[in-house]
């Protein structure tokens, strides 16, 4: 039996989320007997293979085709499904994303594959091939059930440990040619934060709302973010009003989060923004409102003025590093 | 322009998820079903760009009779025909091949709907419809203008946005800002009563997935209430242990 894993990089490093579901898919594959291959496309630096091996890959294959350092969703299908097949693989793993999300519907009708996403968890294999994902925006889970032969697995971020102790593997280029029909849809150009800790990605998150009064009030919370290593998250109501751009939005219509830290500050806490949020591990509210909402979702609260909450905790949190 | 917007009907946002019948049904008592709110965008923008190129919309829903209303809430706010594919939406697989087996007959340019749904949020059928009927399919779109035959979009991906430039006909699954929800006027309620709503039975397909049984997550335990930073850092540092 045989597993394909597709990986996505950010910036020449592999993406936490993409290791995240190579060692999934390790672990699925000691359930299975089976093999895991990985799968890199585009332009992926030598030295950050070293990690998917030690994630638990046995084989990885690298397409560089540099039209694929961008995400064209039908050339990436295409790929993956020519891989898939040549590998014999009966299962694909990949981490839920933006690119993802986009190419595995694809990949579901390409391959005649069952496809569940939001997974959070390995299978149960004793009866069939049965997976739990998480459904109406965290709020619930199913028990799912995938009757096609093969399967595709977008796997939630943070569900899973990434693992350390596999081996460094040597990296198998691909001679695969990628029909031009898949380029039809054109990237002409991006914007993109440039170095900062993607949201989707991030293991601390700290999140800004409307309390804050203003944008020239961020400062403080991109201090705080520094201090933590963390990425920068607004309610809805600030990307509305355009105080931050929208892909720092988290909530039921924005960015989904699942760190192990959520900092929220001088956010009321509305159901749609904590649809966002509850699948955080640890919530820390601060807001000088105690009967906002939120604090019925914290683990931790303080009730108290952002203004001056934040710049003290910022510097306890570099007092202590 | 030829529109169809595709679109669920879901539990409202605030609603509370509970689940009877052993786990195996949601719970509708009490629940109010609106357009998914993905979807409200797709059809806010199919209703700015319909205005701009004097096209037609259809909105389409696969499900059950309980839907109709939230398809005449769409001809409110300004589709002009509603089809109803009479199914229970069993999973994405399975909506994706009745919309793909509809509107392969009736000859889109552009085909619209939500980049997920808010109740079983696969983000799926857009992606399956397209490879389905072998057009593009881009998704998470928040900017969508059509330029004569020509598409151009802008997507979300993790930190930004890029931009994408294609040619009709393609799929987008849709997501703000890219338009704001339109709220049905008067006229447009009044009007939505007398347009076309067909019922159509579904193409025979099987699910490739089931759900054997629900579950809430366990409850949330107390939250601490701290009164200064010291005992914050102090509780993620012994408590939390993630300091």
């Amino acid at each position: 039996m045989s597993i394909l894993v597709y990986i996505e990089q950010d910036q020449g490093k592999i993406k936490s989320s993409s290791l995240e579901a190579v060692s999934y898919a390790a672990g699925l594959a000691e359930m299975q007997g089976a093999k895991v291959n990985v799968l890199g496309l585009g332009s992926i630096g030598s030295e950050a293979w070293d990690q998917v091996g030690l994630a638990g890959a046995n084989a990885i294959f690298h397409l560089e085709d540099k039209r694929l350092d961008q995400g064209v969703i039908l050339a990436h299908s295409d790929a993956i499904a020519q891989v898939f097949d040549r590998v014999g693989a009966s299962t694909l793993v990949l981490a839920k994303s933006s690119l993802g999300d986009a190419v595995a519907a694809r990949l579901a009708i390409k391959l005649d594959a069952g496809l569940v996403s939001n997974v959070v968890g390995l299978p149960d294999l004793t009866n069939g091939f049965v997976v739990k994902r998480s459904i109406f925006t965290g709020k619930a889970f199913a028990e799912t059930a995938i009757s096609a032969d093969k399967k595709i697995l977008a796997v939630k971020k943070n569900i899973y440990p990434i693992k350390t102790d596999g081996e460094v593997i040597k990296v198998e280029p691909l001679d695969l040619t990628i029909a031009d029909e898949n380029f039809v849809a054109k990237i002409t150009g991006a914007e993109k934060a440039e170095g900062e800790i993607l949201l989707p990605e991030a293991d601390v998150v700290v999140s800004g709302g409307r309390g804050l009064k203003g944008p020239e009030n961020w400062g403080m919370i991109e201090e705080l973010a520094d201090s933590l290593h963390a990425a920068k998250g607004c309610s809805k109501p600030v990307s509305d009003l355009g105080w931050r751009p929208h892909h720092e939005h988290v909530g039921q219509t924005g960015v989904k989060v699942a760190p192990t830290l959520y900092i929220a500050i001088a956010i009321s806490g509305a159901i749609q923004h904590l649809a966002g949020v509850n699948a955080s591990k640890y919530i820390v509210v601060i807001n000088n409102d105690p009967d906002a909402p939120f604090f019925k979702a914290a683990d931790y609260g303080i009730v108290g003025d952002a203004f001056d909450v934040v710049p003290k905790l910022t510097q306890a949190i570099k007092a202590l590093k | 322009m030829k529109i169809l917007v595709c679109i669920t009907h879901v539990p409202d946002t605030t609603s509370k998820i509970q689940f009877i019948d052993n786990n195996t049904q949601l719970d509708k008592n009490g629940v109010q079903f609106i357009i998914g709110p993905y979807d409200d965008y797709a059809l806010a923008r199919a209703v700015e760009l319909k205005a701009e190129s004097n096209g037609s919309i259809t909105v389409l829903n696969v499900g059950e009779a309980e839907t109709e209303p939230t398809l005449r809430k769409a001809l409110a706010i300004g589709a002009d025909e509603a089809v109803r594919i009479n199914a229970f939406p069993k999973d994405a697989y399975f909506v994706a091949k009745q919309i793909a087996n509809f509107s392969k007959d009736n000859g889109y340019d552009l085909i619209l709907m939500g980049r997920e749904s808010i109740d079983f949020n696969g983000g799926m059928v857009h992606g399956m419809v397209g490879e389905l009927i072998g057009i593009p399919s881009i998704s998470p779109v928040m900017k969508l203008e059509i330029e004569g035959s020509k598409g151009k979009l802008s997507r979300e991906i993790e930190g930004g946005k890029e931009f994408i430039e294609v040619d009709l006909p393609f799929i987008a699954g849709c997501q703000e800002p890219i338009a704001e929800w339109k709220i049905p006027n008067m006229r447009g309620i009044m009007s939505a009563r007398t347009k076309p709503l067909t019922v159509k039975e579904p193409v025979d397909v099987v699910a490739q997935t089931v759900v054997n049984s629900y579950e809430l997550p366990p409850a949330k335990g107390a939250v601490k209430i701290v009164d200064n930073v010291d005992q914050l850092v102090d509780l993620l540092k012994n408590d939390a242990k993630i300091l």
